[in-house]
């Protein structure tokens, strides 16, 4: 069958599936509206976990990340697992005790104050926007690959389903259609990197794969692909060219920032005790790990045959470079898109694929007369193209295309819900109109989902230049502000709410203003950047992906110090945390 | 619950918790970013040790340790008896 037809009825059934089951699983009460009436099991809350967490990002971009920049792209894999023990040690299980419905109503009740509230209200809203703009460009961009669609009509497809699904279902719908897409994403992610893990090393399990030797040959894929990428003048695979400092704080903030993100925590309120929240916490995790393992593999794998595809002979030899007009289908159909780019910078007819960037390989370069680079390819089609590079059946490209719809929807809806419930629930009952009754609530909530919906999908539509940016930008922001004041909150009885307070403002401010001082996002009309983005220039050598950490080390003592030189929190909050510590 | 026991019941999961970080940031900033390149050196199947721990390892260890940390506070509520509502 056709490849269009075929993935129109793969991402049919799917969203029919998806549609099926949030009317099966209507919300009635604000209770199931935003934490499914506490009664997901753990089990079924890991998988939906799972699914919210992996976002388009996780499923597209990430392998492709690693393919091309090595063990520098670890960072990603150490810092989105790492924060998960984080979570389940430090935040889950006494949050879920605590037992209400958003994250800033703990921060609101434990700080007594309505100042913290809204502060966190407002980190809630930035970090969940930042992400979401990028999901639902995520869902344009299969859209318009797959299903040839404009990317704007996939957009509103998208926005219609999970419209359906989070404003009619709320949490309660949403888990378990997250259930459904973590199983079609993990499928879909899983069955391509098997087939890819054959062919290259004839071992099915890419985890083995990727140590394992290559197919025809002694020589192990990891040695064969450090040799081959600095014959080409790559920097070395296994090695990275990030400083130490760096890498360190990079992991560090990407996972304090995880721990703090409130469309993570919020899942964990659905389960029914604090023991189902950490054994919750480790399904959680172990379903991410499967996609985690198996990233690095099918990215190595992508690069060598990437680099086998255009470089099949010796480097320096004539006939060693692919023919321009021998070159693979997928090329083909990929440049279509511009997301493969080639240009014959020396004439030969041949491609010519190497760093041209690289000072030491310059001379030998020439001395192969070649110009330059020639062949750019994006690395997020990375994963979407691999099972045409690794010459695939049609249904496995078709199970690709729904797995990638699944992870971007999936994280959308979370998303959107922790948005509408904080503005519903936090906002609208909690500080302007307290005696808004049940249904009227559950009214407001439907109506800020489908507003914020709305919002994400014009985000998506015509995202800011400077979407992938703003990425860091969220974890950071979530590591230096929600997440010190929530641990804080939980394993002192001493911080009051002056000292969290001001931690988060002073952890925020220095946040926003370092990233903004290198990177320039929101005050370019006063003349941002001011300084250049390199690493001479860093504070401690910290490029701003890794501030975050520094924010929060300076939330945590601001934190403490204000604390120690005013008044002690009120006995009801002391009996609060000693309360929440206990099961 | 007696006061006694609360502060002991916290005392030991504090104690427990310091464990699993040790071993958090062991399995993952020691062995995957500060030792890297010595762990480099040793060559294990296909792998170069260090770089193994920084894409495979680290991440098994991460969720093994949640549910060992999960096990033990199981073990250490029925020692002290917690038997928790469902709320």
């Amino acid at each position: 069958m056709e490849l269009k037809t075929l993935t129109y009825i793969v991402v049919g059934a799917t969203f029919a599936l998806y549609i099926l089951i949030a009317l099966m699983s209507r919300a009635g009460s604000t209770g199931e509206f935003y934490i499914a009436g506490k009664s997901v099991p753990p089990l079924a809350n890991g998988m939906a976990t799972a699914a919210d967490w992996m976002s388009a990002a996780s499923f597209i971009s990430m392998a492709g990340l690693i393919a091309f920049s090595g063990y520098d792209a670890s960072v990603y894999l150490m810092g989105w697992t790492g924060g998960y023990v984080l979570l389940a040690l430090f935040i889950a299980p006494y949050l879920r005790k605590f037992g209400k419905f958003t994250v800033p109503e703990f921060i609101g009740e434990r700080y007594y104050s309505k100042t913290a509230k809204i502060v966190a209200v407002i980190c809630l809203i930035f970090v969940s926007f930042t992400y979401v703009a990028g999901q639902m460009r995520g869902v344009g961009i299969v859209f318009s690959r797959f299903l040839e669609v404009d990317v704007s009509i996939g957009l509103l497809i998208g926005m219609g389903v999970v419209f359906i699904y989070a404003v009619l279902g709320g949490m309660k719908g949403i888990t378990y259609t997250q259930v459904a897409q973590y199983c079609v994403l993990i499928f879909a992610y899983t069955v391509p990197a098997i087939f890819i893990a054959i062919q290259v090393t004839n071992n099915p399990i890419p985890q083995l794969a990727f140590g394992g030797q290559i197919e025809g040959s002694t020589s192990h894929l990891l040695t064969t692909l450090d040799e081959l990428v600095t014959s080409l003048g790559f920097n070395q695979y296994t090695t990275g060219v990030k400083s130490k400092i760096d890498i360190f704080c990079i992991t560090l903030a990407l996972m304090v920032g995880t721990a703090g993100l409130p469309h993570v925590i919020v899942r964990f309120f659905t389960v029914p005790s604090v023991k189902d929240a950490r054994t919750s916490a480790g399904y959680a995790l172990l379903f991410i790990a499967i996609l985690y393992t198996t990233a690095p593999a099918v990215g190595s794998m992508a690069r060598y045959n990437l680099i086998n595809t255009v470089q099949p002979g010796e480097v320096g030899t004539e006939a060693g470079n692919l023919k321009y007009i021998d070159r693979p289908d997928w090329m083909m159909r990929w440049e279509k898109t511009g997301l493969v780019e080639f240009q014959d910078k020396n004439n030969d007819g041949r491609i010519q694929f190497y760093n041209d960037q690289n000072p030491n390989y310059i001379e030998q370069a020439l001395e192969y007369g070649w110009q330059g680079n020639e062949l750019n390819v994006d690395r997020d089609i990375m994963v979407l193209a691999n099972p045409e590079i690794a010459g695939l059946p049609n249904w496995v490209i078709a199970l690709v295309a729904a797995g990638g719809i699944a992870a971007a929807l999936s994280t959308a809806a979370g998303l959107l819900l922790v948005i509408s419930s904080s503005i519903s629930h936090d906002i609208i009952k909690g500080v302007v109109i307290p005696n808004i009754s049940e249904r009227s609530e559950l009214m407001a909530g439907r109506i800020a989902a489908a507003i914020a919906i709305i919002i994400a999908g014009y985000l998506g539509f015509d995202p800011p230049g400077w979407v992938a940016e703003v990425v860091a930008f969220a974890f950071g922001l979530a590591a230096a502000s929600l997440f010190p004041a929530i641990f804080l909150g939980i394993f002192s009885t001493r911080v009051n709410k002056y000292g969290a307070i001001s931690g988060m403002i002073a952890g925020l401010v220095f946040t926003c203003g370092y990233i903004e001082y290198f990177k320039g996002l929101f005050l370019k009309f006063l003349g941002s950047p001011w300084g250049e983005n390199i690493a001479s220039n860093w504070l401690f050598g910290i490029s701003p992906e890794g501030i975050g950490v520094i924010g929060m080390i300076l939330n945590f003592c601001v934190a403490l110090l204000v604390s120690h030189v005013t008044s002690r929190p009120p006995r009801e909050v002391v009996d609060l945390v000693e309360k929440i510590r206990m099961p | 619950m007696k006061k006694k026991d609360q502060k002991e019941y916290w005392r030991r999961n504090v104690r427990l918790l310091f464990i699993c970080m040790f071993f958090w940031f062991f399995f993952s900033y020691v062995t995957g970013i500060i030792l890297v390149d010595q762990l480099n050196q040793i060559q294990v199947g296909g792998f170069k040790l260090g770089f193994w721990f920084a894409q495979q390892g680290s991440i098994y260890f991460f969720v093994a340790l949640i549910f060992f940390y999960s096990w033990r506070m199981n073990k250490i509520e029925k020692e002290f008896d917690f038997n928790e509502k469902e709320s």
